[in-house]
């Protein structure tokens, strides 16, 4: 038994080393940071550092930034997410329609966007939502409808960010949605066609159960990832207008690299973490409440 | 191999054993090749530029390698927005370079970081004259050392400010012969230009989300910080009777509650009359001769910035040339900075450029001298003011701006924003408060 537990240490012993030294340490150290007032006084001279306790977490939960970061966070999970899942939902439904046709094809197209490089998408998307010469507000115009200021309105530019986030990474759950859709086994639709269930039965009685442990694995992940919006109102509104994209993690990125407030920084980061860790915890919850699992 | 055999092959080894030898001397120098050309005190210049500016001074090396052979200069280009995180981390690190462009607004940052050269005798040995160079903007390169006395820590490289670009035609139209000199006379001349046309010109753009043209304003009432620059003073009179003036701009209607990203192009909208005053800088002297159309060149001057009772001071932006403490070649450093400085530099660099330069013996070149718009910029380059030498600045000056932002938008009153702002800019500045009475 010793003699296993040495063999079992020394077999996992790199694993254990690589993920001490390049993720317990620097999370230690980050939470150690997060108590101080490391800034760039700090930076030149050692000794003006100071051990602060919680004073960063507590001045952040009273600087009104740091909500507002909060409030537009949680309004891109609150619609991006069920957005995004949808999109992906909806696309994989038609990919695993006995009618599709193409389906490598259209599996592909709908996949590509997730491997652009969002920097570069981003770009190409300011020119679509673009007031003036943009394609959106042509088709808007089309119809009859008044054009609308995308990224310059600050009631506007959220959700021009969700509609471009959720383009962005729809391909990757349906991905994973459509191979989830095609384990559910044929006969259960067969049965429930003879009970005589139609297509919207069959979807709420047969697919959804079936899904819901690849839409709360899809939920968590997408939840985790909404969270740390960041590259997009970067390249796209710098935050503004009026602050209305400004994130959580742009709040983290601002506080420590752009006024190199480490203390601060490291403060974001951990109560961001905490706030997708409780998110995460409730969506397991409804996991194990699931008509699936009993 | 030609030759075959014993002493042949080995040779042909021993060469084998060399080349591994050399190369591995070689890949060991590499490895070593930034500590090393970095401690020598002969090796190339490291010189770190920003955006344009980066691109141009190349041109003006040439003449700089023909008068010092034995100096040779790498320049890098950084990109203005990521700059400013570039070289913290370069302090960070220990690796910034001999000499870098720096904007005068974080000469602060560096000089408490302690990073900063001081230049004051190279300047005076180099015979370079302090009096030459605009008062308002040698001083931002002014920094107080341990000892209370002002230490020099940087060169002023070119100069920007802002001031008035306004639509001639309308002003006189409105029947106004000559730009305003003072706030009342400036308002007067809007509400006039408001009136024209039914109403479809505004009085002046100042865009939302530009913290300039409310700062310039302020600067001409007093200081935006008290007790040693280290407390807001933003609640104070001086501050308030800017603030004031600019909100009222947009309540009575004067200027329309735009950013500058809702204005889809701002020399279009300038031909086109939406505004007939725009608070700008020197730049845009380059950009107005550009994108104006032909017809509409005649109608646009530029003129000083108004103040409250006459012509008023502005802000003293721009960039300088510093020299890092931690650099081996200090003495070479110099001499670039000095080649720099010479007026026919600074006028060529004008023309590659379109930046103003700092020193007045510069602006005898015809091209500034006699060239109305940018003289008007020389007159305002005599009245300009420094902003508050704390490193905390460029934060402060944000949250200055998401203050009146909030006050024009009606969403609070100036009283309570001006509070709100004091109360954040003394968090922000807590830390200078500790250790000024550490060091007491």
């Amino acid at each position: 038994m010793t003699k296993d537990a040495a063999a079992a240490w020394i077999l996992a012993g790199p694993a254990l080393l690589v993920i001490a030294v390049f993720f317990a340490l620097p999370v230690a150290a980050g939470l150690a940071l997060s108590l101080t007032d490391f800034d760039i006084y700090a930076l030149a001279d050692l000794s003006t550092l100071r051990f602060v306790g919680l004073r960063n977490y507590a001045q952040l939960l009273q600087t009104p930034l740091f909500w507002q970061a909060l409030a537009n966070t949680l309004y891109f999970v609150v619609v991006g997410v069920p957005a995004s899942i949808g999109l992906s939902l909806a696309a994989a439904l038609l990919l695993d329609s006995r009618f599709a046709r193409w389906q490598p094809f259209f599996r592909t197209a709908l996949f590509a966007p997730v491997v652009t490089t969002v920097v570069a998408v981003a770009v190409i998307w300011r020119y679509l939502l673009h007031t003036r010469y943009g394609l959106i507000n042509q088709g808007l115009e089309a119809i009859g409808l008044a054009p609308v200021d995308w990224l310059g309105d600050p009631h506007w530019s959220m959700p021009a960010i969700i509609a471009f986030a959720a383009w962005k990474n729809f391909g990757y759950n349906m991905i994973i949605l459509f191979a989830a859709l095609q384990a559910v086994p044929r006969d259960l639709y067969e049965a429930a066609r003879m009970d005589g269930a139609g297509a919207v039965r069959r979807f709420t009685d047969v697919t959804f159960p079936l899904l819901v442990p690849t839409l709360v694995l899809v939920g968590i992940l997408t939840v985790s990832g909404y969270f740390q919006l960041f590259a997009e109102p970067y390249v796209m509104t710098q935050g503004g207008p009026l602050r209305s994209t400004y994130s959580m993690l742009y709040l983290m990125y601002e506080e420590g690299f752009r006024w190199w407030n480490l203390g601060n920084a490291s403060a974001v980061a951990f109560l961001l973490f905490l706030v997708i860790f409780c998110a995460s915890g409730l969506m397991l919850r409804f996991d194990r409440d699931a008509p699936g699992r009993r | 191999m030609s030759g075959a055999g014993a002493p042949a092959a080995g040779r042909g080894r021993r060469k084998a054993i060399r080349r591994i030898g050399w190369g591995s001397a070689a890949l060991a120098g590499s490895l070593a090749g930034c500590g090393r050309s970095r401690s020598d005190p002969e090796g190339p210049l490291d010189f770190w530029a920003m955006g344009r500016e980066a691109e141009v001074v190349v041109e003006l090396l040439a003449a700089f390698r023909e008068r010092y052979p034995g100096v040779q200069v790498r320049v890098q280009q950084l990109p203005w927005t990521a700059a400013h995180e570039k070289l913290l981390t370069a302090f960070a690190g220990d690796a910034l370079p001999d000499l870098c462009q720096l904007g005068n607004t974080w000469l602060p940052e560096f000089s408490a970081l302690g990073a900063l050269e001081p230049l004051d005798e190279r300047m005076a040995a180099a015979g370079l004259p302090r009096d030459d160079y605009f008062a308002g903007i040698l001083d931002t390169n002014l920094m107080p050392a341990a000892d209370g006395a002002a230490q020099l820590l940087g060169v002023p490289w070119y100069v920007d400010t802002r001031l008035l670009f306004f639509r001639s035609d309308l002003l006189r139209a409105a029947g106004h012969a000559r730009p305003p000199e003072n706030w009342d006379e400036w308002r007067a001349a809007m509400q006039d230009i408001r009136r024209l046309d039914n109403g479809r010109t505004y009085g002046a753009l100042l865009p939302l989300n530009e913290p300039d043209p409310l700062f310039a304003l302020s600067l001409q009432q007093g200081p935006v910080l008290g007790d040693g620059d280290s407390r807001g003073a933003f609640s104070q009179p001086p501050f308030r009777r800017a603030l004031d003036f600019y909100a009222g701009l947009f309540r009575d209607d004067l200027a329309p509650r735009m950013a500058a990203t809702q204005v889809a192009n701002v020399w279009d909208e300038f031909a086109r009359g939406l505004f007939a005053f725009y608070v700008t800088g020197p730049w845009n002297i380059g950009e107005f001769r550009r994108r104006l159309p032909a017809e509409r060149q005649g109608d646009w001057a530029t003129a000083p910035l108004p103040g409250p009772d006459g012509p008023g001071v502005s802000t003293a932006g721009g960039s300088s040339l510093v020299v890092f403490k931690s650099s081996r070649r200090k003495e070479a450093a110099w001499k670039l900075i000095r080649f720099l400085s010479e007026p026919e530099m600074m006028q060529r660099f004008h023309a590659l450029t379109g930046d103003l330069p700092p020193r007045r013996s510069a602006w005898r070149a015809p091209a500034l001298a006699g060239d109305p718009p940018s003289q008007a910029f020389a007159r305002q380059l005599e009245r300009v003011r420094a902003a508050p030498k704390v490193p905390e600045w460029e934060r402060i000056f944000q949250e200055m701006q998401l203050a009146a932002e909030r006050v024009v938008q009606g969403r609070q009153g100036a009283e309570a924003a001006c509070r709100e702002l004091d109360a954040r800019v003394d968090a922000l500045l807590e830390k200078r408060r500790w250790l000024r009475g550490l060091r007491a």
